[in-house]
């Protein structure tokens, strides 16, 4: 099963290669891994997807935790969480079709944001079916060009980086807090 | 009390040396180059002896045996590029084999980082997953916590490598330095962790239950000093130890509870009293394929218990039922009080009923037939050495197996091998750095003709360091492991494995190393004796039967019980006709 991992890890030069060739060397195949800063200016935080059985998932973590670098990791796929992709769609959209892109667009709460005599650019956020199922209907009109992110992730809730700032994966310090789906 | 160093200006090289002095190195092994000249021209300054290798390959392997025999961390040096790469196989033994040491390199200045300059290579990135963690140090004033960090990374949890490359700048430019200053600051490194209470509980449940338990004695009760604990333990719950190869020496050969090696040569009723136990006792090991055979008929009616400090281990290859994650002294000291006194006789006996016919399959009582074998070699040496602090350097293939069989350690530390990367060529230098560490011991290089020629270089290092240190090659003029594959497995077809030596007794004197050669068995004690009695480095070219088998063997792949035995009689080789 696809399992989604948050990991915290120090804002140093070489961290991103450190983590990638663990995966790379354990023989683990990522699906997705995107990088990017935090609230704090020392950590950068990565959203690793994995396929992986239960076994497999908790070596993935304590091969995470191996690494030097690495702060924290939550194995969130069974937690309440949002999930982010972002995509760019270009699609060739000529006078006849063009009305019949931006109605799908709608639809899918999508928003143009390039206009051509040729094409349209839509911009997409969501979770990856969502964006695969506007990637679907959008085909037969000619898909030119497209970009995504891969996916991000938050917990619903309870702040991660709580128990980061506790210091130490000292999770006690971090509250259960409620929250509702949005 | 105020450091009197801090505030001073000094340059990183000298910054360098006075870290590692603080860090309790008195040795270092290495070999000199343009990128790393700064640090050599600060030597001068420090207390630190430089023991000069022939090769960096050897001071990677000085520094682990270093380790090894002394439990401190080893630091090797080198220059950029070639030197740097030809630490890779050091290092990747070290991490196999979780020893400790810290490997310096020098980087071509940081303004010419990524320009391909002259004996510029990526060390970092290429012994980035052979490392236990690595850095680049590109100005002078991250030198000092760069070492400490690195030390503190390499010794502490599950030891290993750490390489740090500086750069000539950073070597070179002065800054303040402090040492207090200068902690380590690894907010991501956790390498104490301790198990949970209940899983001591369910684990004293199933040790107090079992029938037919076994404890599997490996490595990491040396690197945790718990041999005191691991005896304690299995004197009060009554418990047979089986040792992985590693893990020779962690519980006395002469103790009653000894079972021997098990695994891929094992004997072969320890791999019965494993495939026959109902409770596995995993102390320190982490079920390499040598050690277990085939994974789907591994133990199939024993529960698992495994205590280890790594946690990425757990149910690696081994499925368990309760693992203890922490380190094994901390965890045994916990578990000791609550164990309860079991008698197994019933089960003790069963163990020797499986030994079977063992006793008479073994070398040692088949007549004599005239052929020396390296049985005979290394169980003479085990008889001569054995009462002195002995610790015998082994390199990889049939005579590490035979080593591994024949001579009985007692003690931990007194076997030094290449086990989880089966290192040719790690013998010789590893035995220098033992024997750098632990002048008092005698040490003793048990190598084959193949491995010896890897890194023979070292000889030089040995006379330019007035090292006693002796050496046994094993010569059957065969690299010989290989050959037995070949035999069983390859229908004797010897691809390669024939080895056109040199005369090694002259090879020994060429370099001042006093040299003899044995044919016979009855020259085996003598020429042990004289080698001990001799003042300096000594040579003995044992030339052994050529197309002897290590037996017993699990081929790979096997279960852990089918193995191929030796057979009654000797049968008839090559060199008989």
């Amino acid at each position: 099963m696809l399992n989604t991992y948050v990991v915290y890890v120090e804002n140093k030069p070489g961290v991103l290669t450190r983590v990638a060739s663990l995966f790379r060397r354990r023989a683990f195949n990522i699906d997705s891994l995107t990088v990017g800063r935090t609230e704090k200016p020392e950590v950068s935080r990565m959203t690793i997807t994995v396929d992986a059985d239960r076994d497999q998932a908790r070596r993935i973590e304590a091969n995470l935790y191996k690494l030097v670098n690495v702060l924290l990791v939550e194995n969130i796929t069974q937690e309440p969480s949002i999930v982010r992709d972002l995509a760019m769609i270009k699609v060739a959209a000529t006078h006849e079709a063009r009305s019949h892109v931006l109605e799908l667009a709608s639809v899918f709460r999508a928003r143009v944001v390039d206009v051509a005599p040729e094409s349209l650019t839509i911009e997409i956020t969501g979770a990856e079916d969502k964006i695969d199922g506007l990637l679907e209907v959008l085909r037969p009109y000619g898909v030119m060009e497209m970009v995504r992110t891969g996916i991000v992730a938050m917990r619903r809730g309870k702040a991660s980086t709580t128990a980061l700032a506790a210091g130490n994966g000292n999770e006690d310090a971090a509250e259960e807090d409620v929250s509702q789906s949005v | 009390m105020k450091d009197k160093t801090a505030g001073k200006s000094t340059t990183g090289a000298s910054i360098l040396w006075e870290c590692i002095e603080r860090e309790g190195v008195k040795h270092v092994f290495g070999y000199p180059g343009g990128a790393i000249l700064p640090a050599y021209d600060a030597l001068k300054h420090s207390k630190i002896h430089h023991v000069l290798v022939r090769h960096e390959q050897g001071a990677t392997h000085m520094a682990d045996g270093y380790a090894r025999a002394s439990g401190q961390v080893g630091v090797a040096v080198a220059t950029s590029g070639p030197g740097a790469t030809n630490m890779v196989t050091g290092i990747a033994t070290a991490m196999l084999d979780s020893s400790p040491i810290v490997c310096i390199t020098g980087q071509v200045g940081s303004k010419l980082i990524g320009s391909d300059a002259f004996q510029e290579t990526d060390i970092t990135g290429v012994t980035l997953p052979v490392t236990k963690h690595n850095y680049l140090v590109t100005h002078a004033n991250e030198v000092a916590r760069t070492i400490r960090e690195a030390f503190y990374v390499a010794r502490s949890g599950r030891p290993g490598p750490v390489l740090v490359d500086i750069t000539k700048d950073a070597q070179q430019t002065s800054c303040e330095f402090d040492w207090e200053a200068a902690k380590p600051q690894l907010p991501g490194y956790r390498p104490d962790l301790s198990p949970a209470r209940e899983e001591y509980e369910q684990a004293l449940d199933l040790i107090h239950n079992a029938k037919r338990p076994v404890i599997l004695a490996g490595h990491g009760i040396i690197i945790s000093g718990a041999m005191q604990e691991v005896r304690d333990f299995a004197e009060r719950a009554g418990i047979p130890v089986a040792l992985t190869l590693l893990g020779i020496g962690a519980f006395p050969a002469a103790h009653p509870l000894n079972l021997g090696m098990m695994g891929m040569h094992g004997e072969a009723w320890v791999n019965h009293t494993i495939q026959e136990a109902d409770l596995l006792l995993a102390f320190g090991m982490r079920f390499d394929d040598r050690v277990t055979g085939n994974l789907k008929t591994y133990a199939p009616n024993a529960k698992k218990i495994h205590i280890e400090i790594d946690p990425a281990e757990i149910n690696k290859n081994v499925k368990v039922d309760v693992p203890l994650v922490g380190d094994l002294r901390e965890v045994l000291h916990e578990l000791l009080p609550h164990v309860e006194s079991i008698d197994r006789s019933e089960w003790l006996d069963c163990i020797d009923k499986l030994k079977g016919d063992s006793a008479v399959r073994d070398i040692q009582n088949l007549p004599d037939s005239g052929h020396l074998y390296a049985a005979h070699v290394i169980n003479d040496l085990w008889r001569e050495t054995r009462d002195g602090e002995t610790v015998v350097v082994t390199d990889v293939g049939q005579h590490q197996m035979w080593e591994a069989q024949y001579y009985k350690h007692e003690k931990a530390r007194s076997l030094i091998t290449s086990g989880g990367l089966g290192t040719m060529g790690f013998a010789l230098p590893a035995a220098i750095g033992a024997k750098v560490a632990r002048p008092e011991a005698e040490v003793w290089v048990v190598v084959g003709d193949g491995g010896f020629q890897m890194t023979l270089c070292e000889l030089a290092t040995i006379v330019q360091e007035k090292l006693k240190v002796n050496i046994a090659i094993i010569n059957n003029g065969f690299l010989g492991m290989v050959r037995q594959w070949q035999e069983f497995f390859y229908e004797r077809n010897y691809a390669a494995t024939p080895l056109l030596n040199p005369d090694f007794a002259k090879l020994g004197e060429a370099y001042g190393i006093r040299s003899m050669t044995v044919t016979e068995r009855s020259q085996v004690v003598p020429s042990v004796r004289a080698a001990r009695q001799h003042d300096g480095p000594v040579l003995i070219n044992f030339r052994v039967e050529q197309e002897d088998t290590v037996y017993p063997m699990v081929a790979a792949g096997a279960a852990l019980h089918e193995m191929i035995r030796r057979p009654s009689k000797i049968v008839e080789t090559a060199a008989d006709e």
